[in-house]
């Protein structure tokens, strides 16, 4: 399915006669087109889970990790151009310390998930930027209990009892929503993401 | 005799200030005098400022000071709670105002003690001395009268006392040192925050209990000499 922008969509500062960004549906695109990630909230705490894609027979095992932690508490499983997901786990780690320095306690996780899909929507702003060609799904461990978001390229960002993106994405939602998340500890829920 | 008094001078309050948790949420005291040197400024201020619903600060050291670090953390707190889409805790108060006095602790002169209850920990006390430590502690004493309050703490606190008995601790010492510190006085305040919400009380001179040779509130120093005892004074 291509869609055909007709001059509508070569700059993300316009929108096209039927109020669509195309720009921003070309990024998630290329996140459409990458190895699947998934995270779960279980009872205890999230489980995140990467399709580990092997570009080439040479490359080490444990190079070109895609779940990066970002604080004490929390982490970002990252789907799409991986070089674009560094950026981003990068300023939720800056955002997260200043928090820490400022306010005295661990950034909640609801505050990260705002400020990291603020940023990812800020690229989406001015023409002389891209929009973030990646997908993140940010898990947390705050005083309020596990959260997991999920920050798309466009910016939006909702907080999840199951989340997945990638390109086997509907084949693991409907996984997820097999699972009886809420009864699920952390280790049962590593063994069900292995799985998917 | 000093007659010569500098009338504007710089406002300070001598002050005590005393902050205890107990069993539920915390009690927060303090005396009501603002000295300019030798006079009086105002012998009934309100030394304990609202931060937010549920944290607040007594101050103590220059009155200009602990207003200005009060105003400037008063706003930051809003700002978060509007982010944060709940009340701030009393943890992140105490360490905007650590912020604020260790940056700029060459030009401030204030000492303060953070109080609130928040859902996550309860009631906390946190002290932010001159220099700009925080240090979290399960009562705190602060001000010119606190010195003499070192030893009554030490015998009298105990940990988990009821609500009432913990305003009653709180009143009694700040009591104790007004009588002893000249430069606390007047009436007594309290603001006590639990999770059902502030109280704040008031105990004027004439209900605080009398210490060691302190004379009943007279309307005239004369009664005295018509009364029962031949000598008032002795030497």
């Amino acid at each position: 399915m291509s869609s055909i922008g007709t001059g509508y969509d070569l700059s993300v500062t316009t929108f096209s006669p039927d109020g669509r960004v195309f720009q921003i549906e070309y990024a998630s695109k290329a996140v459409d087109n990458s190895g699947t990630v998934i995270g779960i909230k279980c009872k205890d705490g999230i489980v995140m889970g990467v399709e580990k894609l092997i570009a080439s027979k040479m490359m080490l095992p444990g190079s070109n990790r895609r779940i990066l932690s970002v604080h004490r508490h929390s982490g970002m499983a990252v789907a799409g151009l991986a070089a674009d997901g560094r950026q981003i786990v990068a300023r939720a780690k800056s955002e997260a310390t200043s928090y820490q320095s400022v306010y005295g306690e661990p950034i909640p996780v609801k505050e990260l998930a705002e400020r990291v899909a603020s940023y990812v929507h800020l690229c989406t702003l001015y023409w002389w930027l891209r929009p973030f060609g990646c997908g993140v799904i940010l898990g947390g461990y705050d005083r309020d209990g596990p959260q997991l978001y999920m920050v798309e390229p466009s910016g939006i960002s909702y907080r999840y009892f199951g989340a997945a993106v990638g390109k086997g994405k509907q084949a693991a939602k409907t996984e997820i929503e097999k699972l009886k998340l809420s009864e699920m500890t952390c280790r049962e829920g590593v063994i069900e993401v292995a799985k998917m | 005799m000093d007659l010569e008094m500098n009338l504007n001078a710089s406002h300070s309050m001598g002050t005590t200030i005393i902050g205890v948790t107990y069993n539920g949420g915390v009690v927060l005291g303090a005396d009501s005098r603002t000295s300019t040197g030798m006079y009086v400024a105002n012998r009934a201020s309100d030394k304990i400022t609202q931060l937010t619903d549920n944290v607040y600060v007594c101050r103590s050291g220059s009155a200009a000071d602990s207003q200005i670090v009060s105003d400037y953390v008063r706003y930051f707190l809003h700002q978060h709670t509007i982010q944060l889409g709940q009340s701030a805790t009393s943890k992140v108060a105490a360490n905007l105002i650590r912020l604020l006095s260790y940056n700029n602790k060459n030009m401030l002169e204030t000492g303060l003690i953070v109080g609130g209850w928040d859902k996550y920990e309860g009631g906390k006390i946190y002290a932010i001395p001159l220099g700009g430590t925080l240090i979290e502690q399960p009562f705190a004493i602060g001000g010119s009268g606190s010195s003499y309050l070192y030893g009554f703490f030490d015998q009298a606190w105990k940990e988990g006392m009821t609500k009432d008995e913990a305003e009653q601790f709180v009143v009694k010492a700040v009591s104790l040192a007004i009588a002893r510190d000249g430069a606390s006085g007047g009436v007594v305040r309290t603001v006590i925050i639990n999770s059902e919400g502030v109280t704040r009380n008031f105990y004027p001179s004439d209900k605080l209990q009398l210490w060691h040779e302190e004379l009943e509130p007279q309307n005239s120093l004369l009664d005295l000499l018509n009364s029962s005892s031949p000598e008032p004074m002795n030497i």
